[in-house]
């Protein structure tokens, strides 16, 4: 597949020395790739400086064959839609959309059936005379979307644009940005803080901390194989207890785990809840069960070790297998270690129980 | 039941206020109109024993009163075109770029009018009579702008900043030059504003006397100016007259504005940051 927005070296340091640091990403032609991070880690800095609002110190961006990164926001093919005051008050839908057509002077006759086009894409045909003041912020956040997909754009970036919406709305207009992504094979940079949110719509997921990338990968290599603690302890839910890595196995407690990677001394392990399963064999570890919180189709059970609380997912029809108080023996069936390697943890190492 | 009597009496409260506020706007008015119709009022009668026209002539058929009608409307209406192009810039630029004296720069445009107007007229007088501005166009337009700077700075650049930068951002990205961001997106969107101010800029030229007398004796005198003679010289008649004639178009503008721009961004002119 051909690449259609690259973004080699870029950084970008504000005055205060905040900022982004080395940052490259390809995104595919038709690609939905998203940049996900905690608040202040510098994805909107990327993501305004592909759109030429900010001018990057260092590093070059490519848009198809054409190198953009010196070329103004309204010569650039890429269109944005911000989280918010994205529409002009004092112009109808129909003006907000024809806007940019106009200023390339096309017929009125074409600006009609286009504006027709995009309002029938964004499920809100017939809304032409009214004013932004008059829609909902869903429906705004449509129009800006309409506004956006009438530029034809060679990309698409969208920074966190349904994260003022409530939990509901946000997962229609999720799921209808995915559909008409992927019926108009749009290229598109998403971002967003919302985890949940990434690995649901994206094909590739660029993990962002501190004005770095961590890792970027499918949501599915995210979730399961997260490259460093940061990302281990940002995506989903993780169980951390401490262990100890030795040539022949990393221990906790009465456990041994296969140490592949040599890892030595302290390391941190993360557990995902799915994989702490009820065991009777023998080297387990005992805990105390000390709630028991039924979540829909699993059952959320928080045990008491002598390392720490452990958190465990199992299937809503085992929920009569613990009981309130009771003592019970577990295993981890997959744990991964992080070794401190200079306070990043990045030292990895995967390991599944041989049970 | 406790909230109810409440609301009651903050509503009773309300239109005490605003009777009160009517009586103080109105009843001066109102008198000042009786008077200017009247041919003769005398203690204690509530209404003038006679009607009568004669002072709407003599002021509508005095050479000087009718030219100083027409020098203070074409003084306010240069004044408010030089204010519009000297503040709307800066306007836009105080609302925009975050430089440190910011602050104290809209705060100066304050303090020109926390002073003492007339020792700020003479100080300014005497530089006039060094650069030869007294008793020219030029040195009233100047005396004018100095008052109207400050509206036409303040209220402009309130408007401008309710203007996100992610709407114009959005602007520059469908296509349009900066210059074309400007002239169609957040000109339009601070134009109630902007109205606004023009229009106080406008009624307070209109209204200004004391620098003009100062600055502009004796050839160049505007409505308020020649008011002080006629007050000083003829019956209160001829004086209430002539402020009717003064406070018309300050009503006509603001009526007018006020289909214009409506109440709200009236308000909101006033919405200093
Ligand atoms: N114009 C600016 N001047 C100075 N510092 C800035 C500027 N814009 C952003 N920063 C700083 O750069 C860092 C990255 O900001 P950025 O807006 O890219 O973060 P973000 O990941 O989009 O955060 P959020 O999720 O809160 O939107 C932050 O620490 C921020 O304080
Ligand atoms: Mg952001």
């Amino acid at each position: 597949m051909s690449i259609q927005l690259s973004v080699e070296g870029l950084s970008k340091i504000y005055q205060t020395g905040e900022g982004v640091r080395d940052i490259s990403i390809e995104v595919a032609k038709g690609e939905l790739v998203t940049l996900l991070g905690p608040s202040g880690c510098g994805k909107t800095t990327v993501l305004r400086s592909v759109g030429g609002f900010v001018d990057p110190s260092e590093g070059i961006i490519r848009i198809g064959d054409r190198d953009v990164t010196n070329v103004v926001p309204e010569k650039r093919p890429s269109a944005m839609v911000f989280q918010s005051y994205n529409l002009w008050p004092h112009m109808t839908v129909y003006d907000n959309l024809a806007f940019s057509l106009k200023l390339k002077k096309k017929k009125k006759s074409f600006i009609t059936e286009r504006v027709d086009w995009a309002l029938n894409l964004v499920h809100l045909t017939g809304s032409e005379k009214k004013y932004p003041s008059e829609l909902s912020g869903g429906q705004q956040q449509r129009i800006a979307l309409a506004r956006a997909l009438l530029l034809e754009p060679e990309v698409l970036l969208l920074d966190e644009p349904f994260s003022a919406l409530d939990a509901k709305l946000r997962h229609e207009l999720r799921e209808e940005l995915r559909e008409i992504q992927a019926e108009q094979n749009l290229t598109m940079l998403f971002v967003t803080h919302d985890q949940e949110e990434a690995l649901s719509i994206s094909d590739r997921i660029v993990v962002m901390n501190r004005g770095k990338i961590e890792q970027v990968a499918q949501p599915y290599e995210i979730y399961h194989k997260p490259a460093s603690l940061f990302v281990a302890q940002f995506i989903g839910r993780m169980n951390f207890i401490k262990g100890y890595a030795q040539p022949d196995g990393i221990r906790i407690d009465q456990l041994i785990f296969p140490n592949e990677r040599g890892l030595i001394g302290e390391v941190a392990v993360g557990i995902r809840p799915e994989d702490v399963k009820l065991s009777e064999g023998k080297p387990s570890i005992e805990a105390k069960v000390a709630k028991i919180m039924m979540l829909g189709h699993y059952v959320e059970v928080t045990l008491h070790t002598i390392f720490g609380q452990l958190k465990m997912f199992i299937d809503k029809n085992e929920i009569n297998t613990v009981e309130l108080g009771r003592i019970v023996h577990v295993t981890l069936t997959r744990i991964q270690s992080f070794q401190d390697s200079n306070e990043n943890y990045l030292e990895r190492n995967e390991a599944y129980a041989t049970i | 039941m406790w909230f109810i009597k409440l609301i009651g009496k903050l509503k009773f409260t309300g239109f005490v206020c605003f009777f009160i506020f009517v009586i103080f706007f109105f009843g001066p008015l109102l008198n000042l109109l009786l008077l200017a119709f009247s041919g003769e009022w005398q203690y204690p009668d509530r209404l003038p024993s006679e009607w009568s026209l004669t002072w709407w002539t003599f002021v509508l058929q005095n050479d000087a009163i009718i030219s100083s009608i027409w020098l203070s409307f074409l003084i306010a209406t240069i004044v408010t075109l030089i204010s519009l192009l000297i503040c709307i810039p800066a306007a836009y630029a105080f609302a925009r770029i975050q430089f440190p004296l910011r602050r104290f720069f809209l705060f100066s445009f304050l303090l020109t009018n926390a002073f003492p107007k007339m020792g700020l007229y003479v100080s300014i007088a005497v530089l006039f009579y060094q650069l030869n501005l007294m008793n020219t166009f030029v040195g009233i337009v100047l005396i004018h702008l100095i008052n109207t700077l400050m509206y036409m700075t303040w209220i402009p650049s309130a408007a401008f900043e309710n203007v996100h930068r992610s709407q114009e951002e959005s602007a520059r990205d469908v296509g349009a030059s900066p210059l074309k961001v400007f002239w169609h997106i957040t000109l339009p969107m601070a134009k109630p504003g902007i109205i606004v101010a023009s229009v106080f800029t406008f009624l307070s030229s209109l209204n200004e006397a004391e620098g003009t007398f100062l600055v502009g004796i004796p050839d160049y005198r505007t409505m308020p100016v020649i008011m002080y003679s006629i007050i000083a010289d003829y019956p209160s008649t001829a004086g209430s007259v002539f402020s009717v004639i003064l406070t018309l178009p300050t009503i006509l503008l603001l009526v007018a504005a006020r289909k214009f721009v409506g109440a709200e961004s009236f308000a909101n002119g006033f919405k200093l940051k």
